[in-house]
């Protein structure tokens, strides 16, 4: 699949300057509250020590812990299912679907099932999907993709969303209250988990040692989502495995605070087998996550809890949109799970970065993002995926730098011309960095210049 | 003591003042101060662009110059991090490398835990705004990242808060990138030059009228910014503010 590259799909987020400057500020505001949040914990730098730690091992072990969550899963009454790629997971939901003669499903936000396209294939066979998820339904009704993966709607405003409603559920037009507008959602929604045959969710942590599974929402739509319908089919990357109940003391304290800056997520839901009478269906999907798992260089990228934390906190994200990154999840650790799947395609993203690092010290699972991020830029050049326009610049500059004297002598060209060429030999269509940005001044003279006169000074003065 | 300056490729033909305020501080403080006139590029532009093939011929080139010397000193925290945390991929196991990596310190970072730097006879009655670049705060560690939880501190910061009459101004985002980032400045126009504009207005807004790091790149990017603005406000490497006020008391 070709998809555009960031820079430019950045450059038309970033045209805009106002809107891009209120993304900015929406993501910087959480970012702020994660720090209160942070901060109000003595014990954060251990905690995130810890929840590494944990993560690392798991993904050490992750065959035998698969295993073990599967026997204790199917003890407690599920059904597990595995699905290599996306496709084998579409398939599996939608026999499950047919097999319980569904035809309207509801879902609680999962990442997975936007990761696998679920719904345009679902609605394909003629299936209603509905996002209950306040920012996801948002943004399906828009027929658009979620742009973080907490918050789905943050590059939408009220007004867009007054607008969306207005058109989908009839509300007044031009009315931007958000009690209005969450009301309106609220009473749509509920009517959508009264139909519904089949509830669908993601899956924040698998517990290895229980067979049971948690899942995070602020809205409780897990909950309702499940508990009408006779059948709750679970969604889960093999990623989200914790080794025992107790681990999750450790991932609830960090997640919500990484993610929207709360102490915690105000449903943290449990299942453990399905509820009398109904059916729980668990599936394991692998999509491109076992490769990771057997590499040295990205492993680290598999101990992710997907908080969204290091997109609020990317310098490049907040001013460039989720959508300008093409993936379904996007920022900084998108950016290594992306060319994991497709390199070639996703190549820009290892570049939409300046490594800057802030991903890597907010990350509550100490992920070094910035580093495998650089890692990825030497992957993609040696699979021979990096244009010319930069690999000939590094080869001759490389070249250059090898040989003290060709440095000193194109240095000297180089001060000369920025010194005496007119204003439009310099700044012109080919130098990006004169298109908002002076060049620097041109010294007479370079350091080693000055420092050879310096040391002869000295010389004469004793 | 003898020290070795690394002075970056950048500022030897763009910046020749900031490596001669560099020199002059380490001189002043009784430094044995060499310039190796063998050395070019440490390499960080290709291998941060992925070309670590052709970064490795410049690491190796830079282990050869350097090695004999007891300090290499920069001024500049992004190349001192190039050698310290991303040299190991090109020269791990060489003989001397890991003597290269303890002793290779950026100017900032030298003063206060190499030189045990604990006063400074300077005067500097300006209100300062100090832009914390990136690899120097999380690669070499000079500061206290704002996302980590702990006791805050900052060397840059520490040197500065010295000097007489200097005010420290404080941005509304203590360090957020300025948006350089080596090569991504032009392959990312558009996003590097709006994350520079931002630095400036938060410096400009907390009421600096000048605006340091120890890195003359983020400098050069922010100054380029700044001049086509015609923004109030003067660009300075910590190197110079520090020597200029030694000169000035």
């Amino acid at each position: 699949m070709k998809t555009a590259e960031h820079p430019e799909q950045a450059s038309k987020f970033v045209a805009n300057d106002q809107r891009a400057h209120w993304h900015d500020q929406a993501l910087w505001f959480v970012r702020e509250k994660r720090d209160r949040m942070a901060v109000s914990l003595p014990e954060w730098e251990q905690l995130r020590s810890a929840a590494s730690q944990i993560k690392l091992h798991t993904v050490s072990r992750l065959a035998d812990y698969l295993e073990q969550f599967e026997q204790n899963a199917t003890k407690l009454g599920a059904v597990v299912h595995w699905a290599r790629d996306s496709e084998e997971h579409n398939q599996i939901v939608l026999s499950l679907l047919q097999k319980a003669g569904a035809k309207q499903v509801v879902k609680s936000k999962s990442m997975l099932t936007e990761e696998c396209h679920l719904n345009p294939f679902l609605e394909a066979q003629g299936i209603e999907v509905v996002d209950t998820d306040l920012g996801e339904r948002i943004v399906q009704l828009r027929k658009e993709t979620p742009s973080h993966i907490v918050l789905p709607a943050i590059h939408i405003k009220k007004e867009e969303v007054s607008e969306t409603f207005h058109e989908h559920l009839q509300t007044e037009a031009g009315n931007n209250d958000p009690n209005y507008l969450t009301e309106a959602a609220r009473n749509h929604l509920r009517e959508k988990f009264l139909a519904a045959d089949v509830g669908i969710t993601g899956v924040n942590f698998a517990i290895a040692e229980t067979g049971g599974l948690v899942v995070c929402t602020n809205e409780g739509n897990a909950d309702l989502g499940v508990s009408l319908p006779k059948m709750h089919i679970a969604c889960m990357g093999i990623e989200k495995l914790v080794p025992h109940a107790a681990d999750l003391s450790v991932f609830l304290r960090l997640l919500a605070r990484s993610a929207t800056g709360q102490p915690i997520t105000t449903y943290s839901s449990h299942f453990h087998g399905p509820s009398p009478g109904s059916e729980l269906h668990i599936i394991l999907v692998d999509n491109g996550r076992s490769n990771l798992m057997g590499s040295e260089q990205f492993r680290n990228s598999l101990k992710c809890i997907r908080c969204g934390a290091c997109m609020n906190t990317c310098p490049v994200y907040r001013r460039s949109g989720g959508h300008s990154y093409g993936t379904t999840v996007p920022g900084p650790i998108g950016s290594i799970l992306a060319p994991s799947r497709d390199s070639k395609a996703h190549k820009s993203l290892p570049f939409a970065c300046t490594l800057c690092g802030s991903c890597t010290d907010v990350c509550p699972v100490k992920i070094d993002l910035h580093h495998e991020l650089l890692e990825w830029r030497g992957e993609i050049h040696r699979r021979g995926q990096l244009p010319m326009s930069k690999t000939v610049p590094m080869k001759l500059t490389s070249w250059m730098m090898r040989s003290p004297w060709l440095f000193r002598w194109v240095g000297a060209i180089g001060k000369f011309c920025l010194r005496h060429l007119p204003r439009w030999a310099i700044y012109h269509g080919l130098n990006p960095w004169g298109k908002q940005r002076e060049m620097p001044e041109s010294p007479q003279q370079s350091f080693r210049q000055l420092y050879q006169i310096h040391e002869s000074k000295k010389a004469s003065d004793e | 003591m003898q020290v070795a300056l690394f002075i970056p490729c950048y500022i030897d033909q763009l910046y020749p003042r900031v490596g001669m305020a560099t020199l002059e501080i380490l001189e002043r403080r009784g430094c044995d101060v060499v310039f190796p006139a063998a050395q070019t590029c440490c390499g960080q532009p290709m291998s941060n662009t992925g070309c670590n093939s052709d970064a490795r011929p410049l690491a190796e080139r830079f282990l050869e110059i350097f090695a004999p010397y007891q300090y290499v000193v920069a001024p500049s925290g992004s190349c001192v991090a190039m050698v310290r945390k991303h040299y190991d991929e090109f020269l791990s196991g060489r003989p001397g490398f890991e003597e290269l990596k303890a002793k290779t310190f950026e100017l900032c970072e030298f003063l206060v835990d190499v030189l045990k730097v604990e006063s400074w006879d300077g005067v500097y009655p300006h209100k300062v705004g100090l832009h914390s670049s990136c690899h120097g705060l999380r690669e070499l560690g000079m500061g206290k990242p704002s996302e980590l939880v702990g006791v805050d501190f900052s060397k840059p910061g520490h040197l500065l808060a010295m000097l007489d009459k200097i005010e420290l101004v404080k941005p509304q985002r203590p360090d957020e990138c300025c948006g350089f980032g080596g090569t991504f400045a032009v392959n990312e126009e558009a996003v590097s030059c709006m994350m520079g504009k931002d630095r400036l207005q938060d410096h400009l807004s907390a009421g600096a009228e000048v605006l340091t790091a120890a890195d003359m790149s983020c400098l050069m990017h922010l100054q380029g910014l700044s001049a086509r603005g015609k923004m109030p406000l003067q660009i300075k490497h910590i190197a110079e503010i520090l020597n200029e006020s030694e000169a000035k008391s």
